[in-house]
């Protein structure tokens, strides 16, 4: 066990400022307008640093920053923004540690979760970018003997992107791979909740980057996030967040006739059938931790599996076991490498998931554990934590529809295969999925049949570089996390080539 | 809280489907004057999703993918500028048929929202606190 000291007290790995601009142009300029907004921590609620308040002036330098670096950039070989994003890679891992407590300390998730998971798997990202870029080919096309079809990749060039708080650095460093890979530069809106770690992780890796290249603006939404959203210096948004944001990004997207990406969340089905309980044995274990998987990062996961869907006839013995697993989490300091689920990352967010307790009960769902927030104490009193919960009820009521985005999920059980796969269909997303069974061809026809683009076959919570990551439904538009993501931050160039000597005919 | 609520009713009227408390109506009356006619958007996802989006009104453009829930009446006075306002709710069709069954205020918190709403910069957030309709209430709305 080791418990890190809090950044800014005595022996502490990780240090902020007590105050942050912009960086822009590879360097930290003052906002235009001079303001700042508060960053408190969700572990104790306290404010340990400022941040510059964006807004359209600011990101129109941001802009001027990127277009003066994009063209330069662009021109890079593969080989030298390869080694770039290995270097990146590199510079990170050799920050791990701190940069995990710095992360922590601004999200509230368990450090276990950024040691092992958030920096681990950034690191393995700007890896996999930097080979998919470097084998990444064009194509040919022999239209006929004299005619040659060349199609060439080309970056689009400056590009924008708009990060959630739910995983401060791994969602950026999810866009900011594939579009440095394909030569872009970028101009990125964190979440005005976690504007910090991405700057933390900007200063370590300074000297790497061309200056303009990344350029980070923060401030709120309204502010600062819309001018980027809405510019027609843009040549393409990606985001990630909520569905009423997404359909007004791509409003704004349709002005400028830009391409959109967006990762808009879901209400994720986490399926059991009878044969998972067939023996108590390994894979029995691995399945009850695959349904406490809902309180991973306290819940604030677009694919946390808010929906378990149970078959009846192991119903109550399953559930049993899995409320004795849910019991069994460890909350407290998330700084403490024994902590499992730590603060939610704002006081909204735990104001909103008390709400859906409420409405929970109203509906006549059962709360078989937890259901309240989880007072602590001394150090950590003023912070935003919540129970793990495990509620009862029928697919139609609002915590089964809804994202919560807390540690909450909503328990039904389902009489057989066609019922089951009705369940999981039945809500307007589809992110992710769960099924657990020890049938490969259930599991493969359940995979199939299940409307989601990622569907977790006997497992859970796993994010791999070259898996596929990416919505169904309301869940959004294109994939992250594979080299497919590459074709989503480049223009195709085609050369239509003939080498006849004689004239088409026409004139 | 609900005798904290202003429900718009007239006599004979169907029952409302939204409310606002009076601490958002007081909001609404200040961000009124300072981004002009005020719309909101109920979302749904990821982050900041389930939360009410508070925008100049038509800044969202809503079409028939969306149902309009009702306008919340703000009353004079509450209005720096004295005038009695309304602010449209919207929300996505096919969220509404789940969404149908319950009556929903308007509430607001300390917080810091992401998204594009405007009050995010005041350091409060718009929140949706919800009941279900009672027996009388969806007889009259159901059909």
């Amino acid at each position: 066990m080791t418990v890190y000291a809090a950044p800014g007290t005595e022996g502490a790995i990780a240090s902020y400022r007590p105050r942050y601009d912009h960086w822009i142009g590879g360097e930290y300029v003052a906002p235009a307008n001079g303001q700042y907004f508060e960053n408190p921590s969700p572990v104790n609620g306290r404010t340990f640093t400022e941040v510059a308040r964006g807004d359209a002036d600011d990101i129109d330098r941001a802009l001027d920053a990127a277009h003066g670096a994009a063209p330069a950039w662009g021109r890079t070989s593969v080989t030298e923004r390869a080694i770039i994003l290995n270097k990146i890679a590199d510079r990170i891992e050799e920050h791990l540690e701190e940069l995990a407590v710095a992360e922590t300390w601004e999200n509230g998730k368990p450090v276990r979760e950024t040691l092992n998971a958030d920096l681990p798997l950034a690191i393995d990202h700007f890896r996999y970018f930097a080979g998919a870029i470097r084998a990444q080919e064009g194509s040919i096309s022999e239209i006929d003997g004299d005619t040659i079809a060349y199609h060439f990749h080309e970056p689009l060039g400056v590009v924008g992107q708009i990060i959630p708080w739910n995983f401060p650095i791994l969602m950026a460093v999810w866009k900011l791979a594939p579009a440095l890979a394909a030569g872009n530069a970028v101009v990125l809106k964190p979440a005005e909740q976690t504007p910090t770690s991405i700057l933390y992780l900007m200063e370590l890796i300074a000297d790497l980057l061309p200056p303009g290249v990344v350029n980070v603006v923060n401030g709120f939404g309204a502010e600062a996030g819309k001018p980027l959203a809405s510019s027609s210096r843009i040549r393409k948004i990606a985001f990630t967040g909520e569905t009423t944001t997404g359909r007004l990004i791509m409003q704004y997207a349709s002005q400028n006739i830009i391409p959109v990406t967006l990762e808009l969340g879901g209400k994720s089905p986490n399926v059991f059938f009878s044969d998972v309980a067939a023996e108590h044995d390994e894979f029995y274990d691995k399945a009850l931790e695959g349904f406490t998987m809902f309180a991973l990062n306290q819940g604030e996961v677009c694919t946390c599996p808010s929906r378990a869907l149970i078959q009846s006839d192991i119903y109550s013995s399953f559930l049993g076991d899995a409320i004795a697993r849910t019991e069994a989490i460890k909350q407290g300091n998330p700084l403490d490498t024994d902590t499992m689920i730590g603060a939610q990352a704002s006081n909204d967010q735990l104001e909103k998931i008390l709400s859906y307790f409420d409405i929970g009960k109203a509906e006549g769902a059962k709360v078989l554990t937890g259901g309240y927030r989880a007072e602590m104490e001394g150090d950590l009193a003023g912070g935003y934590y919540v129970t793990p919960t495990i509620f009862e009820g029928k697919n139609s009521m609002r915590i089964f529809q809804e994202e919560i985005f807390g540690p909450v999920v909503a328990v039904t059980e389902f009489a057989d295969f066609d019922d089951a796969i009705k369940l999981a269909n039945d809500a307007l997303y589809g992110l992710g999925a769960g099924v657990w069974t020890r049938s490969g061809a259930d599991a493969y026809r359940a995979g199939r049949s299940i409307e989601a683009g990622r569907v977790w076959t006997n497992s859970y919570h796993t994010y791999p570089a070259a898996a596929a990551f990416g919505g169904y439904k309301g869940s959004g538009v294109g994939r992250e996390n594979h080299k497919m993501m590459l074709d989503h931050y480049q223009q195709t160039k085609n050369l239509l080539v003939s080498y006849a000597q004689g004239r088409q005919g026409f004139f | 809280m609900s005798d904290d609520v202003r429900s718009p009713q007239a006599v004979g009227a169907p029952p409302a489907r939204v409310a606002v408390t009076d601490a958002a109506a007081a909001l609404l009356a200040r961000l009124r004057v300072k981004h002009g006619d005020l719309m909101f958007h109920q979302s749904g996802g990821c982050c900041d999703g389930s939360s009410p989006m508070c925008y100049p009104d038509g800044d969202f453009i809503t079409g028939d993918a969306d149902i309009h829930l009702g306008d919340l009446a703000i009353a004079a006075g509450s209005d720096q500028d004295g005038d009695a306002f309304t602010v449209p709710v919207w929300m996505s069709r096919n969220q509404f048929e789940y969404w149908k069954h319950t009556h929903l205020t308007i509430d607001v918190v300390p917080g810091r929202g992401a998204g594009f709403s405007v009050e995010a910069p005041e350091g409060v957030r718009f929140l949706i606190r919800s009941r279900l309709f009672t027996d009388e209430e969806w007889e009259v709305l159901r059909d």
